[in-house]
């Protein structure tokens, strides 16, 4: 695969990584608000998001998972830029996203009963980002600061 | 120049992520402050009703049987009325949720049961039992169950299913909810004044009461 054919890749898991970041973001501000503490217009969100399982003491998990996102874009746009060390980290920090993503799926399905959409995309999104780490090549070529 | 490149890129990333959240965030905390600050719900007729009619603090819940929050705030209500009687009267209506597949039927449900005394019973039930009933595909048979778990009349709850009455009940509730500006179940209001989202959980509501209990006596 050419360097310029990689630098796309990674470009394109950046946009992803930032459309992650603005739905993580946005329900992080919803829970700071107490909206996400009442049922509305979206079956299944109530439920996922004010369950116990959407907060890690009073962390919301959006929250993490934005900062998640953030380290993902972040990792993606050095790598873009041929920062070599970038692929790997960019590689790790997606692995880690599926395998929680993957937890939660988990959780709505068979402990809750109810999915949420917002959690679904950013399911989505994880799927994503985890076959562009899987496909691209964790390459030790190009420079490193 | 493209060695900076990455890094003027996440930082306005990063900066233009910390600007929109600040600014959605007020603009969000703006709108919630206006909803208090508007107009008062004023009294009405109608609802089930906990605690002495002349109770100085009303608390006027618009709940939905399939909501979970509701269910969490249900036992709280019911703790509160207690602690804090015969200052807080507890009124609940009904504003089932389209999303929710059996709100509606919940909802005939409970009214039947008002119909024969015993409303109160069957609201208490129902979020009891709402993990059970909300994920079942048919729910007819559940709340029939719970109607005879309670000592109804089965006949005259079948039928009073079907009537107008537990029908006109419902909607009456939705149309007091809908002009107070409701869209979202639990909505909570306390001596008129809605309660923000953030403060519906046990301590937020008890501190409201408080505050309406404390302004009543300085009055």
């Amino acid at each position: 695969m050419s360097s310029r054919s990689l630098a796309i890749i990674y470009v394109i898991a950046a946009v992803v990584a930032v459309a992650g970041l603005a739905e993580a973001t946005y329900l992080t501000l919803l829970n700071l608000l107490g909206e996400t503490a009442v049922c509305g217009a979206s079956q299944g969100c109530a439920e996922v998001l004010g369950s116990k399982y959407a907060k890690i003491g009073p962390i919301p998990l959006a929250g993490l998972g934005a900062v998640a996102y953030f380290a993902v874009f972040s990792f993606a746009t050095f790598a873009a830029c041929g920062y070599a060390r970038a692929r790997k980290f960019f590689a790790g920090s997606v692995f880690a996203m599926f395998a929680a993503t993957f937890f939660l799926l988990y959780l709505q399905a068979f402990v809750l009963h109810a999915f949420c959409r917002y959690c679904l995309i950013s399911a989505a999104l994880i799927f994503f980002l985890t076959g562009v780490a899987t496909v691209a090549p964790i390459a030790s070529d190009s420079r490193d600061p | 120049m493209k060695r900076s490149l990455p890094f003027v890129v996440v930082g306005l990333v990063a900066a233009v992520t910390l600007i929109s959240s600040t600014v959605f965030f007020r603009a969000k905390k703006a709108a919630q402050q206006a909803a208090l600050a508007a107009g008062i719900l004023l009294p009405a007729a109608g609802g089930h009703s906990l605690g002495a009619d002349n109770a100085a603090v009303t608390l006027e819940e618009f709940g939905d049987y399939q909501c979970p929050p509701c269910a969490g705030v249900s036992g709280a209500l019911h703790e509160m009325e207690k602690e804090f009687q015969p200052d807080l009267k507890i009124v609940f209506r009904n504003f089932p949720l389209p999303v929710h597949a059996h709100a509606q039927q919940a909802a005939l449900v409970a009214e039947a049961a008002g119909l024969q005394g015993k409303f109160w019973e069957m609201h208490d039930l129902l979020y009891a039992q709402q993990s059970r009933w909300s994920v079942a595909s048919e729910v007819d048979g559940m709340f029939n169950s719970y109607a005879a778990m309670i000592g109804l009349d089965l006949a005259r709850f079948k039928k009073d299913l079907e009537s107008n009455e537990v029908r006109q009940l419902i909607g009456s509730d939705q149309k007091r909810g809908l002009s107070a500006g409701v869209e979202k179940t639990p909505s909570i209001f306390v001596n008129g004044h809605v309660i923000p989202p953030a403060a519906l959980n046990p301590v937020g509501l008890r501190n409201a009461v408080e505050a309406e209990k404390s302004k009543n006596s300085a009055n």
